[in-house]
């Protein structure tokens, strides 16, 4: 009697497994695209143009999610590579330890395209990224001008691996120079909105007289901005972050947080699905394809928050 | 399963331990080879390029959970492995830059062993739980892989040291992650089956007390295990840094859990006293089974953990109720 409950129990767990199961088809264009974490705005928001572009040009799309982890993407890729994909896309978490995933898929001759981080070795076809220096550079220019050329600032960073928010932060701190904002604390929160959270809080504790916050990008622009509020400093401290998520442009929009600098993350996910298409038909593409960035204020929110509706 | 328990799975019983957990793994290959036939226009999963791609995944989780299994024989619990193997394989992977690769790889090792002993000290001689000190050593092990890495990457690594994670003899199937798992498996077997010392672990973990008065030198024997757990781990480490061809400030985040869950799904009980490395084996190998068969099968990712908590949850569901029939 037991057994048949446990069988049961067993038996009910099965359809799980057959959610998102692929159709049995033949002779279509397969590509598979590795994501480092699909719990993160941004690159949710890529998927998404790559899943829409797919669906657009007929083609068929396995999306693996790493979960943060850069081993766990390592096997990813492998599998994607045992389904024998046709081309293969990469959002690496890091630009080092993708270099492995890269090479296997050189050796077992499918294209690569890394969509965003780059990575630091390994044959690819084309790398399509965001000007991140541009637009640290964006964000430093319109602090400077919204604290009047002259304030104390913090700085936010996101892991301290994380080759491209260390150039946005890098842009952000160049635009500074030859003003008299400067940066008095830099403290990295690994990207997360907790964790900025934290750090803000400490970091308003040590410096009361703070005039304004850049952080690497919007998940913990938004954290802060919680620390700020509950500190009662809202609007007496101008955050600025990185990426045009939608909880980002909201804030702006209320007039929470000063400034963000959009990145276009289904334009990333469609470029790498026609670039993909261009490779597969032994067309020339080209190696780097830079993605323009936007700041976003209060004046042009609108706009960008259209793109949400 | 049916009447057979005892008799039919004699040969099983001797050589797993947990003819149990074997079943449910050969279940779980069966389901997702029927499921990769109705759905899948080429069927990769029982291919030998397959095979040996799973037991490459799994080898880092797999090193781990032998150590693990070490621990939790004793009725302890070891949560500072993923820190340790971040620690251990950024230590090796920056002297393995200025110095001979034997060298960096022994420092690492040694490292892990010498951490291991320390957490052993705290717990048999300081009588902190294991749960406590091993939390302490995670939180230590992780801040000082930041400090050592200055929370950045260590890479690339000399070509020595890239062949550990990539080099294989004749087909991938041998390549040298597995050699070292299987190797580490083997001897961690012949050791906890064979000898005084494995059988001491198995008494410890079934009544301290009653060890301590028949004369087995229980605080000394907490050292070793816990050396030995950081050892696996700094094995792990190496393995890891090899493969991803960098060391990594936040490599094996969260490893200590996939770690103590391929000890439990193979059969190893948290309580002490009963189980064994040939079901960790097993364990691991279920876990790397059902993530490169949700990944071939194409399952949506979002609901990837969901099927694989189920299954741990049904694999000790089983155990139990067979338990409780024998």
């Amino acid at each position: 009697m037991k057994r048949w409950i446990l069988y049961l129990i067993a038996c009910s767990f099965i359809p799980l497994l057959f959610f998102g199961c692929a159709k049995k088809k033949e002779k279509e264009i397969v590509l598979g695209y590795s994501t480092p974490a699909l719990n993160n705005t941004f690159w949710i928001r890529v998927t998404n143009g790559i899943k829409e572009e797919c669906a657009k040009k007929g083609v068929k799309v396995i999306v693996a999610d790493a979960q943060d982890n850069p081993y766990k993407q390592l096997n990813d890729v492998d599998d994607l590579i045992q389904k024998k994909v046709d081309a293969l896309l990469i959002s690496p978490y890091e630009s080092d330890p993708i270099v492995p995933a890269v090479q296997s898929a050189n050796k077992a001759n499918i294209p690569v395209i890394i969509v965003d981080i780059g990575t630091s070795g390994g044959e690819y076809a084309s790398l399509i990224i965001s000007d991140n220096i541009k637009g640290g550079r964006l964000a430093g220019e319109y602090m400077v001008k919204a604290l009047n050329g002259k304030g104390k600032v913090a700085h936010i960073q996101c892991q301290l691996g994380a080759v491209n928010a260390q150039k946005r932060g890098q842009g952000f701190e160049e635009a500074l120079k030859g003003s008299n904002v400067q940066v008095v604390v830099k403290r990295p929160a690994d990207s997360r909105r907790d964790k900025a959270l934290q750090v803000m809080e400490d970091i308003l504790q040590r410096h009361p007289d703070l005039d304004g916050v850049f952080a690497q990008n919007d998940e913990m622009a938004l954290g802060a901005l919680q620390a700020i509020e509950a500190a009662g400093k809202l609007g007496k401290i101008k955050v600025i972050g990185f990426d045009g998520n939608k909880d980002a442009l909201e804030a702006i929009k209320e007039g929470k947080m000063l400034a963000t600098v959009a990145q276009q993350p289904e334009e990333m996910g469609k470029m790498a699905v026609d670039i993909a298409l261009k490779v597969l038909k032994g067309e020339k593409v080209e190696k780097n394809i830079y993605v323009p960035v936007k700041l976003v204020t209060k004046e042009n929110v609108d706009e960008f928050l259209s793109k949400f509706k | 399963m049916g009447n057979k328990g005892k008799n039919g799975y004699a040969f099983l019983k001797l050589s797993i331990g947990r003819a149990s957990t074997f079943l449910v793994f050969l279940f779980i290959c069966l389901l997702f080879f029927t499921l990769e036939r109705i759905f899948s226009p080429n069927p990769r999963f029982l291919t030998l390029d397959n095979i040996s791609n799973i037991l490459r995944q799994v080898s880092v989780y797999a090193i781990l959970a032998v150590g693990e299994t070490f621990v939790i024989l004793t009725a302890g619990i070891d949560l500072s492995v993923g820190s340790v193997l971040a620690l251990c394989g950024a230590i090796s992977a920056g002297l393995s830059l200025s110095h001979p690769l034997w060298l960096a790889i022994l420092s690492g090792i040694l490292l892990g062993v010498a951490i291991g002993t320390f957490q052993g000290l705290i717990i048999a001689k300081g009588g902190v739980p294991p749960f406590v000190a091993t939390l302490g050593t995670m939180a230590i092990a992780r801040s000082l892989t930041l400090v050592y890495t200055k929370g950045a990457l260590i890479s690339p690594l000399p070509k020595g040291f890239q062949f550990l994670g990539s080099g294989y003899l004749f087909h991938e199937l041998f390549s040298l992650p597995i050699i070292i798992t299987l190797f580490i498996y083997i001897i961690a077997y012949v050791v906890l089956s064979r000898t005084a010392f494995g059988r001491r672990i198995y008494a410890i973990g079934g009544n301290e007390e009653a060890s301590r008065l028949s004369g087995i030198n229980v605080s000394l024997y907490k050292l070793y295990i816990y050396a030995i757990s950081g050892m696996t781990a700094a094995l792990g480490g190496l393995v890891m840094t090899a493969r991803l061809n960098c060391a990594h400030p936040q490599a094996g985040l969260g490893y200590e859990l996939d770690a103590i869950a391929a000890v439990v799904i193979g059969g190893t009980s948290l309580m002490g006293g009963e189980g064994g490395v040939g079901g960790t084996l097993i364990g691991a190998l279920i876990m790397g089974v059902l993530n490169n068969g949700l990944n071939l099968l194409e399952v949506n990712p979002f609901w990837q953990q969901a099927v694989v908590g189920s299954l741990i949850i049904i694999a000790v569901l089983l155990d139990r109720l067979r338990k409780r029939r024998d």
